[in-house]
């Protein structure tokens, strides 16, 4: 594809796949941007935003269903913080919806309950805060369903190139496990045993375990015998000095990204960590990068398209961070007294702005999903999974 | 350009070596066959072409392995990637991405070809292998035949000199297996790939090779002689060999073709004894009349939205053999699995020995089916074949013993401390069918029962069904293997889309069927002798 062709947004451009890195991109700038606000409105429309963006821009393929299964997740989510809510209270609020009886904890146990009144006050506090984690994944699920993993690890640098394969390999081993555990039903109810309850979890577990760790071998001599592993001439100093500088980066990484998420840290700290951590693991990629002597088929250019759907996560994100700042109170949802919150105008545009990526970026081409004339692999997934 | 120069290879804690003082040449350019019994070292033999044998599993290796001039001592496989390609038994195993276009590219990234080199031998391979409408498709949504195939071509996108692949077309239905052999074929012909070719379905393969390698196995020394010369002598051979040997053709006829030409006289001296046969073979039926063993009418099952089986009406009576034919994905193994309660009926009813299997649990299931599951050892739990009778035994409260009494008759010698993964897969098989058959079931399903098995294996499977039917068993067979259904088969039943497209006495339904044919009724066709052996008894009969 030329440079060009590559530069064309849209509708207009021809079908192709948008660099998985750009969706990842602007799928942690929305994430970030609800990890700030308790606010249901912002967060009900940071999910309608992902969710207009999946249905535009998805493939149809096997990966990319996976954004209905991630809103799930997040309503499992809800409803576990709302449980714990309602049955460890945590005494804030005067709204009493209904009052549990209560358990007697003894003495050392001083200041948790079990049972007891329920307010509105906790509820819709434990509902906002699940709100929030539950709007995260839902962006992880976004990023999920327009990204191929394997496309994703394509393109990761050459120095990550070996840690990506692993990821890339648990992924793919997933739906096969499941359909190890099938068959392992399968085989325990032909054996005149039960096939549901708890022992035949138990039952089935080695045989699975077996199976995995079988197919990990086979992959693992087919991917040597296919080249994986070659390595170009360095020196040692070289690959020590990379290794411990990855190492220093992924370290800085984590805590810096840790830093500007936790809302107590002062944003003073996340910042430089972020771009120490980001410094230090870039040169170690470049260095160690030079021992690997793959090259990549077709990779994903990162063009205009790219550029743009990655500012339609950026600037959610930092406009969030920049309100929660200056103006915190926005962006809190009301719960005490409960309140029906207000729509703060600034973020509620930041966060539309994150629609754009569903207008600039290219269709992805058409994966055929004809069914396979052999019939099972997915035919059984789906069963299994229905 | 394979060269082994006295290699043997001892595998760490075995006593004797798998191969010893192997000594072989192959010249560029030929297609070699590697045949043998389970487990006589054909796969250490191939993986020892790429190195993968010592450098990844293990194991002592002495003498010297050359392959394009590199020592596979100095060379581990990924450094071999380039001049060898391995096709692994089962290709899904061995693909790492997910997509047709980026498995292909997979090797020639790993090795850092130029991406406009990538490029152009990706669109070469497609068109080579015939994948190209394939390109966009995702691996798991692929049928058996076209797995093979883009397996073969990325392995085949760094241009390696060698290809070795370890039984191709052993999972494949007879029209995938052609397509597969087709694109090998052309390899050979067109490119001068040398290739290395294991198999045990020698009905498919003998006639392509150049040259073949039999691997004995226990130490014995390797023999290697055109196919010609080895099926002369080999004990085991396909049937037409067979057919040839019997009577007495010179040379030897490899293809249906060349026996078909020689076959004038044979015809001439069966035509008169068709009728007699016909008879003796009616009169060798010991078909129970009465309440059916099975009944299945209108089943439709489906996988999520996706219908398996169409309306599917069956009955088998107690006695009879059925051969469940047709290609993969036709529906046959949902039929098995839904004649022991797997599948919930869409509509449609399924009733074995008077229940409906879903409804069964337990004991209650076993006494009234058995299925040995495509892969045998699926139904095996214990770490040694004697803790697998006791626990077959305690499973289906049989007395004490039963088991193991059934094992030895159907493969005397196996020790109980043996781990059924050392087992050969004929052994393996046994013992799966000696735990279905310890709760007595009157009827016997078997999926897919010669898959990866030799002819000695599978000449026993004929006779333990044969004999299993004499005693009032209804078995029922999904398999590819046309000769196996033309050996032991008192009925088939060829399934397509799946609907059931034929149904009735083995002669009449594969006689003239070009795709289900065995061997022998298609040298003598339109007469309708199905196996070597009725061809035998009629003329020993008439003589």
């Amino acid at each position: 594809m030329s440079r060009r062709t590559a530069h064309a947004l849209g509708d207009r451009a021809l079908p192709r796949w948008t660099h998985p890195g750009a969706w990842w991109v602007w799928a942690l700038g929305l994430a970030t941007a609800s990890s700030r606000t308790t606010n249901p409105l912002l967060l009900a429309l940071i999910v309608a935003v992902a969710g207009w963006v999946v249905a535009r821009r998805r493939p149809d393929a096997p990966w990319s269903r996976s954004y209905s299964v991630f809103l799930r997740l997040g309503l499992v989510v809800i409803g576990i913080r709302v449980l714990f809510a309602v049955v460890l209270g945590s005494g804030i609020g005067t709204h009493v919806i209904v009052t549990l009886p209560e358990i007697p904890l003894p003495d050392w146990a001083a200041g948790v309950s079990i049972g007891g009144p329920v307010t509105a006050e906790e509820v819709l506090l434990a509902i906002y805060q699940g709100a929030v984690l539950a709007t995260m994944l839902a962006c992880i699920g976004a990023a999920n369903s327009l990204a191929s993993p394997a496309r994703l690890l394509a393109s990761v640098p050459a120095a990550l190139y070996e840690v990506g394969v692993a990821v890339v390999v648990a992924m793919t081993f997933a739906p096969q496990l499941v359909g190890d555990v099938a068959r392992v039903r399968t085989a325990r109810r032909l054996r005149g045993r039960t096939d549901r309850g708890v022992r035949a979890f138990v039952g089935s577990v080695m045989p699975v375990l077996e199976g995995a760790l079988e197919r990990a071998v086979d992959l693992a001599a087919a991917m040597d015998s296919r080249g994986y592993g070659r390595t170009g001439p360095v020196t040692r100093r070289v690959r020590l000095t990379s290794t411990a500088l990855l190492l220093l980066g992924l370290v800085g990484v984590c805590l810096g990204v840790y830093a500007l998420l936790d809302g107590g840290t002062p944003g003073t700290v996340g910042l430089p960590l972020l771009v120490l951590g980001l410094l230090a693991g870039i040169v170690g990629m470049v260095l160690s990068g030079r021992r690997s002597i793959r090259t990549r088929y077709r990779p994903d250019p990162w063009a205009l398209p790219e550029w743009l759907v990655s500012l339609a996560g950026v600037v959610p994100a930092v406009t969030l961070l920049a309100v929660s700042v200056l103006d915190p109170a926005v962006l809190v949802g009301p719960t005490s007294p409960p309140a029906w919150p207000a729509l703060p105008l600034l973020p509620a545009l930041a966060i539309a702005f994150g629609a754009l990526a569903g207008v600039v970026a290219p269709r992805p081409p058409g994966v055929t999903l004809v069914r396979d004339p052999a019939g099972s692999r997915r035919a059984e997934l789906e069963e299994v999974v229905a | 350009m394979i060269r082994f120069e006295d290699v043997s290879v001892t595998y760490d804690g075995a006593v004797s070596p798998v191969l010893s003082h192997v000594d072989l040449h192959v010249p560029e350019g030929e297609l070699v066959l590697v045949v043998g019994r389970t487990g006589t070292g054909k796969s250490t033999l191939l993986k020892c072409v790429n190195g993968l044998v010592p450098h990844f599993t293990g194991g002592t290796l002495s003498g010297r392995v050359t392959v394009a001039g590199r020592d596979t001592r100095l060379h581990p496989p990924r450094e071999l990637a380039d001049v060898v390609g391995i096709v692994p038994q089962d290709p899904l195993s061995g693909f790492v991405t997910d997509m047709v276009e980026d498995e292909l590219a997979y090797g020639m990234e790993s090795i850092g070809l130029a991406p406009h080199v990538m490029r152009r031998r990706v669109e070469e391979t497609l068109d080579l292998l015939g994948l190209a409408d394939l390109r966009n498709r995702p691996l798991l949504s692929l049928s058996g035949g076209q797995r093979q195939r883009v397996a073969i071509g990325a392995v085949l996108t760094t241009h390696p000199k060698v290809l070795v692949l370890d039984e191709p077309t052993s999972a494949l239905d007879p029209g995938a297996a052609e397509e597969v052999l087709a694109a090998l074929q052309r390899l050979v012909y067109d490119l001068g790939v040398t290739v290395l070719l294991a198999e045990h379905r020698l009905e498919r393969v003998v006639q392509y090779a150049d040259r073949v390698i039999v691997v004995p196995g226990d130490g014995e020394p390797i023999v290697v002689g055109t196919p010609g010369d080895v099926m002369a002598t080999a004990p085991v051979a396909p049937p037409v060999v067979e057919l040839g040997r019997l009577a007495g053709w010179s040379p030897l006829p490899l293809t249906v073709r060349d026996a078909r030409r020689a076959a004038g006289p044979l015809r001439e001296r069966l035509a008169p004894l068709v009728d007699e046969a016909a008879r003796r073979a009616r009169s060798a039926l010991h078909v129970i009349a009465g309440e059916p063993a099975l009944t299945v009418s209108d089943l439709v099952v489906r996988h999520g939205v996706v219908p398996a089986l169409r309306g599917v009406t069956l009955t088998a009576d107690r006695g009879e053999i059925v051969a469940v034919m047709g290609r993969n994905g036709a529906g046959k193994s949902t039929l098995l699995s839904s004649l022991v309660g797997l599948h919930l009926p869409h509509s449609g009813s399924v009733s074995v020995g008077g229940a409906a299997p879903a409804s069964l649990r337990g004991r209650d299931l076993l006494r009234r089916v058995g299925l040995v599951p495509q892969e045998p050892t699926d139904i095996l739990v214990a770490d040694r074949v004697g803790e697998e009778c006791s626990s077959s035994d305690r499973d289906c409260s049989a007395v004490a013993g039963t088991t193991r009494a059934i094992l030895d008759r159907l493969a005397p010698g196996i020790a109980d401390s043996t781990h059924p993964r050392d087992l050969s897969e004929g052994q393996r098989l046994a013992l799966a069918l000696s735990v279905v058959l310890a709760a007595e079931p009157p009827v016997l399903l078997l999926d897919e029962p010669t898959r990866g098995l030799d002819y000695a294996a599978k000449l026993r499977l004929v006779g333990t069904l044969r004999t299993l039917a004499t005693s009032g068993h209804c078995v029922v067979l999904a398999t590819h293997d046309v000769e196996l259904a033309a050996e032991v088969a008192t009925r088939v039943v060829v399934l397509a889309d799946g609907e059931v497209v034929a149904d009735g006495p083995a002669t009449d339904v594969v006689v003239g069927s070009p795709m289900f044919a065995p061997q022998v009724s298609k040298v003598l066709s339109p007469q309708p002798w199905l196996t070597v052996s009725e061809v035998a008894a009629a003329l020993v009969a008439a003589s």
